[in-house]
């Protein structure tokens, strides 16, 4: 059974000048348990978008999301938060870290919404991602490789099935790209968790198994970038 | 991680502004509890000074003025009353005690009171307590020129047993009017917490009968101070001295004619009031504007928040709580700013009017203004809880690709 399941998926924003502008209408798409899979497409393609509305940021306009065997568009925004803290890890291109916490305290607080604290989990975490002398560092005292490894250890902190990576090697250099995606592999297995990725690096897609270009789900995906007017949820 | 370590966290991470804004509402805080117990404090302890006596006798005139000046040492005397006087009312059956008194005279601003012996041997000044000279002292010798100084005057002036001193005439101290008698202190009175003690006491009739004063007006007295035998007694005499006779004024009872004062300037309350409810909206409102103001910086920590599964209205009651943190931790600090205020305005209180008040007694105020000024910036704290409420995640997450 897959763990994510969307069919007649719709969702577009009003541009600056009031018409309605379809980001995403994909009328299927399938991803198993513990899956990795990575989605290409060039910037403006939606992907962020897409990441979004399966993780329950952003309300579809209309079609299905079921996650878990859970239909996302049944439940509430309070549900849908929770869902989102137990059920997905997020990695976000620009790490998303919280400049006055920890190290630790960063996964620490991505647990704090989800099932429960465990910090010996957390430290756990952070030990295998490499980073079990920084447990007191803050973001700014890492270097941009270390604060991402922070965050796939906060991805993880509450064993998600699955992992959305949101072009998470895009701030790192080439040899940090290639490690954070290896962790980041290897930890989603580790912790049996399915990964979606977004990515528009050849590099980076050429490592998985299964890619899938966006434009091939996404009927919307057509639009030159520089038409793709910003995001209203 | 719970909800108050977040909002710790965000105090912490904008510690610059919590710390100024906590600081605005401590001063605030700290002057409106201050000037408020001052003002409740003085006022039970102004009507609660009879200096052990139930009324006055003096001159037709106020009363106000007539225990302003006998009681609390305080305002000019309205006039005199005739010796006669002290011995019809000390005559009659309603009356335990009557002290004569006469005044007029000062050193260096502390006034001299013209008093009978009777002053040490016969009033209690509250239950069980009499006025009383330290070791070594006593009592002045009535045919002496003697003086017993009370304990705050007695500080001040640097005055001990042994001392001589040259009186000044008039209550206002002037250097030019200097009296030629000489006194010797021969006692400094234990303190009483009453205007006794900004009191220098010598015999009746060495006032009386000081040089450059009137001799015309040498058995002349300035009030006659009574003590009932019982209270209600109060109401024959007020009959006699005030509503039959019209050349003498009878203040009785002591405690609601100094509350007579008080609601003469009871607009001074509503005022009073009126600044505190301001200066707490103003604090408040301090409040909201350094949240809201830095609710651009915190879109971003409150989006990865919410990424990361955090309710809406977990970020609302964080704000919400942050507000009142800010305002709790400023309350706090305003107990020290209320301690530094009100000791200096107990001290003040003391030196002009003798009146004791107690800096460390509760008052109300202490609970409720803490408790107010954290509901009320609670409240304040609503406004960008809403913004942070309202957050758009998608946009202030991540750049669209």
């Amino acid at each position: 059974m897959p763990l994510l399941e969307i069919s007649k998926l719709k969702k577009s924003f009003v541009a600056p000048d009031g018409s309605n502008h379809p980001v995403i209408d994909v009328p299927s798409f399938c991803l198993s348990e513990r899956e990795q899979m990575a989605l290409s497409g060039e910037s403006g393609s939606g992907k962020t978008t897409f990441l979004n509305l399966v993780a329950g940021i952003l309300k579809p306009d209309s079609g299905s999301i079921r996650l878990d065997d859970r239909e996302m568009s049944a439940l509430s925004e309070p549900e849908r938060d929770r869902l989102r803290a137990t059920t997905i890890g997020y990695i976000f291109q620009t790490f998303n870290l919280l400049q006055g916490y920890t190290c630790l305290e960063n996964v620490l607080l991505g647990m704090s919404f989800g099932p429960g604290v465990d910090k010996g989990f957390a430290v756990a975490l952070l030990q295998r991602v490499g980073l079990g002398e920084k447990l007191r560092h803050y973001p700014r005292q890492l270097s941009t490789g270390q604060q991402q490894r922070v965050a796939v250890a906060r991805a993880l902190a509450n064993r998600p099935k699955l992992v959305l990576a949101d072009e998470p090697t895009g701030n790192l250099d080439h040899v940090n790209a290639r490690e954070a995606l290896k962790l980041i592999r290897e930890a989603c297995r580790e912790n049996s968790a399915a990964l979606l990725m977004v990515s528009h690096d050849r590099e980076v897609l050429a490592q998985f198994e299964k890619v899938q270009p966006l434009d091939q789900i996404n009927r919307a995906a057509k639009p030159p970038t520089s038409q793709i007017p910003s995001p209203i949820s | 991680m719970s909800l108050w370590r977040i909002v710790f966290k965000s105090l912490r991470q904008h510690l610059l502004s919590t710390l100024v804004t906590a600081l605005s509402i401590a001063l605030t805080g700290g002057l409106l509890m201050s000037v408020w117990t001052v003002k409740e404090q003085s006022q039970a302890a102004f009507t609660g000074v009879s200096a052990g006596f139930d009324a006055v006798l003096g001159a037709r005139g106020s009363k106000l003025q007539l225990v302003l000046n006998s009681i609390f040492h305080l305002e000019e005397s309205p006039g005199n009353l005739a010796w006669s006087d002290f011995l019809d009312i000390q005559k009659n059956p309603n009356v335990q005690v009557a002290i004569p008194i006469a005044v007029g005279d000062n050193y260096r601003g502390y006034r001299l009171v013209g008093v009978t012996t009777n002053l040490f041997s016969d009033v209690e000044y509250a239950r069980g307590r009499r006025y009383r000279v330290e070791s070594p002292g006593r009592p002045f010798d009535a045919t002496l020129r003697e003086a017993v100084v009370g304990s705050f005057a007695a500080s001040r002036l640097g005055l001990r047993p042994g001392d001589k001193f040259h009186p000044y005439h008039g209550l206002i101290f002037d250097e030019k009017s200097q009296h030629a008698e000489t006194y010797v202190v021969v006692g400094i009175m234990e303190p009483s917490n009453t205007p006794a003690d900004r009191v220098i006491w010598i015999p009746l009739e060495g006032l009386q009968r000081m040089t450059g004063h009137d001799p015309k007006a040498a058995a002349d007295l300035s009030a006659v101070l009574v003590k009932l035998k019982v209270a209600i007694a109060g109401q024959q005499m007020d009959l006699l001295y005030n509503k039959q006779g019209n050349r003498l004024t009878f203040a009785w009872p002591i405690a609601r004619i100094i509350s007579q004062l008080f609601d003469k300037i009871a607009w001074f309350d509503r005022v009073l009031a009126l600044v505190a409810y301001l200066v707490a909206l103003v604090a408040a409102g301090s409040i909201l504007a350094s949240i809201y103001n830095s609710m651009n910086e915190r879109r971003r920590d409150i989006a990865i928040l919410r990424a990361l599964g955090a309710r809406r209205r977990t970020i609302f009651c964080a704000i919400v709580l942050e507000a009142s943190c800010i305002a709790a931790l400023g309350m706090l600090i305003a107990f020290v700013a209320y301690g530094a205020i009100i000791g200096v305005a107990a001290a003040v209180i003391r030196a002009q009017t003798g009146v004791v008040i107690e800096p460390l007694a509760f008052n109300t105020i202490m609970l409720w203004a803490p408790l107010a000024m954290i509901v009320l910036s609670a409240l304040a704290g609503i406004v960008p809880a809403v913004k942070a409420y309202q957050t758009n995640v998608a946009e202030n997450l991540t750049p669209v690709s």
